[in-house]
């Protein structure tokens, strides 16, 4: 036993080993079979506290962000995080706490994680929302199996221009249980849901359509509202992803026909850390079809037994995996709580006024971008309004690498490739801009553009 | 005396006062007319209903919210399974790094080395602590590390072409995730009965074992908190009949560097670094948990890895039979940062002791609970590990004070309550894990506290009934929450009058 500042114990380590007659450490491992091995590249001893943030200091000095313009698109994204919001998710009664299973000693937790399922709901226009899924790829994958498990049908219609990353992880979801994914086709011209194209895909097998907008080329598609009934015509619930910054200005979910709605909550205060934090965002109509198979945790409001003050409980246990075990709606234990007590404190901050006017930032913002880099001389693909997100088609994907090397010597990290996922823009790129980014920012994102493309080309 | 703070604070709804803002924009810069909204009215949202709350108001407000929370850093956490251990400050300081937090994971890899190296470096630590030989830190928690080991099973068979192998073993101890899992994985589950050593009944299992077999989901030590000492029979009995031996590592703090699963004959193992390497659990995530194999399965793992080219590393898609994802993005990277320098702040040694202080509390404490009358120690001739089930159905037999009031008069005396009714072989069940962070001051309470209420079962049961009172609420009502009215609380759905 070695002295460590984590474990008190080892000061009473005798003292407790005699209590149990137990004559040293060893008698405690008799049950194990022991194997020596190497445990390279862990350290054989601790390192002290400084020497922990030296080596840390050390690695991260290869990490080179600052002097960078990052106008990286298709998610996560870098937005504007009032600092009040790590404050609050820094207090060590919320940081340590586990999910509250206890509830008369955690009501911190279960009322602002029922304050954040009361904005997102208020947000997407949406009767319940959960405590959080892990992200928005596996929300949407969780929405396709509760369409099946509700409609008892096995077929569930994704985007085609959803990014591979997402699409495997809806593919790895929904595969095992026999669903069938079907894609429905983009229109070459604006990027919006081909809607001849659903019409002959959604039918009597149809378990649910699943569209979103803002989409990954960041067009806001028109279509939801008919979308949603086709859905309905052809006896299917509608899932809806939307981005939840973007609803400040654009309809929600909620109000376009969606049964379901999902979406990722990073922009909501939450930075991207390397695409580690994530917040799945999942919200449904109250009906109890669809509210009995919802996955997740859910908090819901009472008050102390036999009438008292009010209170917040973990609701409807029995779908979770601790009660049903292997017929339970999911297998998620651990979410996202925390982050979801973030974007909740970012919702509470920026207020109604707040997120509309991020949300008009934004808008504009891309639109100015949009109009600026075609102004150069590059093509900009699809007209028509767009959130954060816009494609740049540099026509072949060689290109589209040189173009990014050369951004990034010019200080500038370039968009998102889009050639792996396979989607019809194999020489294009996602590029973002915020409310973060400045008009100047944005003109000479424009202009080295234009003088990588000519330096690629 | 405990006493929790008990406010009746309002709904962020409640608080709402028209005209009030929380945080100032920065003015919108002019866009010189064309930065106009290119947007249909029939797209635009009419109203947009959130709080309006002052800066103030809103860090109030959940500074009263935290003090009516309980988490490791108020008290005495003994939840069974989920290793509340302490959550080191100094890994906060060094995950919130702004190159830890902004930066992204599409930016191009020559800006990231130093994050992706230390992802690489904790993929060969995580490795050389289990006897896998690669690591993908992808998933988000513990289940969505199972799902994908469940992934990697299915398509290794199907890969092979034996398409008959659809079930699962899986004992009835084990954490609800893992029947959960497997069933998301297409896999019909095959629970294995507890024997009366507490352990897996090897003949039984023997008997189980088919062509049908994919594998078997093992954790070890087992939620009984006893160490499986046939694994390594098991594991030759599941590989002899084709299928494959799965390790989740929820209970890896019970032998955490003294054994490795790898060496046990285990071939895909998970691990949940918000227990046993010590990151916040958050009150429910974000958590970690990365999945690992042998060589035989390295090549069904989740894409990216994260490999090394020469000086450089790289994400690595070129992955042979991998499974695709589990989750958008390639893994929890501020947890993964706490993780590196908790393994860092304890060496083998330090995580020996880790190991060693656990295993000892529970002993301890087990050994200290067998004199309370109405408790029993689950299966008391074993030696225990990281856990210990104690068994209060003497206690409700005789007074009526079940395991859920046992609990609540715990919380009422300032320690959180163990995991309960939990596992379900054992009647009215209390699990108890100290981790390696109490200590026997804290231990000794605890015990204390649990004869204290033993005693008042015996002599006044009905007064336990009210307990608790010293949190910041009562016993609540938890049927009454089950209505999406009472799911939330907005400006769409005011408080009913019922409530």
């Amino acid at each position: 036993m070695i002295k460590h500042p984590y474990i008190p114990n080892t000061a009473s380590f005798g003292e407790m080993l005699s209590e149990i007659g137990a004559s040293g450490a060893e008698d405690l491992f008799v049950d194990l079979p022991r194997r020596s091995f190497s445990a390279d590249p862990v350290p054989a001893m601790p390192m002290g506290e400084a020497g922990v943030e030296a080596e840390l200091s050390g690695i991260l000095s290869d990490v080179a962000m600052h002097g960078y313009l990052n106008f990286v698109g298709g998610g996560p994204w870098r937005h504007f995080i009032p600092s009040a919001i790590k404050h609050i998710i820094s207090r060590g009664e919320f940081l340590t706490s586990y999910t509250p299973y206890q509830p008369e000693i955690s009501q911190g937790m279960l009322q602002a994680l029922f304050e954040y399922q009361s904005m997102v709901c208020e947000l997407y226009e949406m009767d319940v929302s959960n405590a959080s899924m892990y992200d928005l790829a596996t929300a949407a994958a969780e929405a396709a199996l509760l369409c099946a498990r509700v409609t008892g049908r096995k077929e569930f219609i994704i985007p085609e221009s959803l990014p591979w990353e997402r699409k495997s992880v809806i593919r790895n979801y929904t595969e095992p249980q026999g669903i069938r994914l079907l894609e429905v086709r983009y229109s070459r011209e604006n990027g919006w849901t081909d809607m001849e194209d659903l019409k002959q895909k959604a039918g009597t097998a149809t378990a649910g359509v699943y569209i979103e907008s803002p989409t990954y080329f960041g067009t806001i598609d028109p279509g939801m509202r008919a979308a949603a009934d086709l859905a309905h015509d052809a006896g299917a619930l509608m899932v809806a992803g939307a981005d939840p910054l973007s609803l400040g200005l654009i309809k929600p979910p909620g109000s376009l026909g969606a049964d379901i709605a999902v979406g990722d909550g990073q922009p909501l205060g939450i930075p991207p850390a390397f695409g580690g934090n994530s917040l799945g965002i999942f919200a449904c109509r109250g009906e109890q079809r669809l509210l009995r198979q919802m996955p997740g945790r859910i908090v819901g409001m009472t008050e102390e037994t036999g009438g008292g003050a009010r209170g917040y409980v973990l609701a409807l246990a029995t779908r979770e995996q601790h009660i049903r075990r292997g017929k339970a709606t999911s297998n998620i234990c651990t979410n996202e709580s925390l982050l979801a007590v973030a974007a909740a404190a970012y919702m509470a901050l920026m207020g109604r006024e707040g997120i509309k006017g991020v949300s008009s930032r934004i808008l504009k913002r891309t639109t100015y971008a949009k109009r600026r880099v075609a102004e150069e001389g590059l093509e900009v693909r699809f007209p028509g309004a767009s959130f954060r997100d816009f494609v740049v088609d540099f026509g072949d994907p060689r290109v589209e690498a040189r173009v990014r090397a050369e951004l990034l010597r010019d200080g500038i990290l370039g968009g998102r490739p889009l050639k792996s996922d396979g989607i019809g823009i194999p020489g294009g790129s996602v590029f973002a801009v915020t409310e973060l980014h400045q008009e100047a920012q944005i003109d000479r994102l424009a202009v080295a553009l234009r003088a990588a493309l000519r330096r690629a080309g | 005396m405990f006493r929790q703070a008990r406010y009746d604070e309002p709904t962020l709804f409640e608080l709402s006062r028209e005209g009030r803002i929380g945080v100032l924009m920065d003015v919108p810069w002019d866009m010189g007319g064309g930065g106009g909204l290119q947007l249909d009215a029939g797209l635009l949202r009419e109203d947009l209903k959130l709080p309006e709350i002052s800066q103030v108001g809103v860090i109030r407000h959940y500074t009263r919210l935290s003090q009516m929370n309980w988490g490791v850093d108020s008290g005495t956490y003994p939840l069974g399974s989920c290793t509340m251990k302490y959550n080191p400050r100094l890994n906060e300081d060094m995950s919130s790094d702004d190159r830890v937090q902004l930066i992204h994971p599409w930016q191009d890899v020559s800006t990231v080395q130093g994050a992706l190296k230390l992802m690489s470096r904790l993929e060969w630590m995580l490795c050389a602590l289990t006897g896998m030989s690669r690591f993908s830190l992808q998933p988000a928690a513990g289940a969505n590390g199972e799902l994908a080991g469940c992934l990697m099973i299915r398509k290794y068979h199907r890969d092979a072409g034996d398409l008959k192998r659809d079930e699962m073993i899986v004992p009835d101890t084990a954490h609800g995730t893992n029947p959960a899992s497997a069933s998301m994985a297409g896999f019909k589950v095959v629970e294995m009965p507890t024997g009366s050593d507490g352990e897996i009944d090897l003949e039984l299992l023997k008997g189980a074992l088919s062509e049908r077999t994919a594998g078997m989901m093992m954790t070890n030590p087992n939620t009984l908190g006893i160490f499986e000492s046939n694994v390594t029979k098991i594991s030759e009995a599941v590989h002899s009949a084709g299928g494959i031996m799965y390790y989740d590592g929820a209970n890896l703090q019970g032998m955490l560097g003294m054994s490795r699963p790898g060496d046990l004959g285990f071939d895909i193992v998970h691990l949940n670094l918000h227990k046993t390497f010590s990151t916040p659990h958050g009150g429910g995530g974000p958590g970690s948990g990365p999945v690992g194999a042998t060589a035989k399965l390295e090549g069904y793992l989740p894409v990216p890895l994260v490999s090394r080219n020469g000086g450089s590393y790289y994400w690595d898609y070129d992955v042979p039979h991998s499974i695709g994802k589990v989750r958008g993005g390639g893994g929890s990277f501020p947890i993964l940062v706490r993780a590196y320098c908790y393994i860092l702040s304890m060496g083998l040694e330090g995580l020996k002791s880790s190991c060693a202080a656990a295993v000892l509390n529970t002993n301890y404490f087990a050994k200290k609970v067998e004199g309370i009358r109405g408790l029993n120690v689950a299966y008391p001739s074993r030696l225990k590990k990281h856990e210990v089930v104690v068994s209060a159905e003497e206690m409700a037999r005789e007074t009526g004070v079940t395991a859920l009031d046992l609990s609540k008069a715990l919380l009422e005396r300032g320690i959180h309550a163990p995991t309960i009714y939990f596992p379900q072989r054992v009647k009215q069940a209390l699990m108890f894990e100290f981790a390696d962070s109490e200590s026997k001051e804290e231990i000794d309470r605890c015990v204390a506290s649990l004869m204290e209420i033993s005693e008042a079962a015996y002599s006044e049961p009905q007064q336990l009934k009210g307990a608790p009172s010293t949190t910041s609420r009562k016993r609540l009502d938890e049927v009454r929450a089950n209505h999406p009215r009472t799911m939330r609380l907005s400006f769409r759905h005011k408080p009913s009058a019922d409530l």
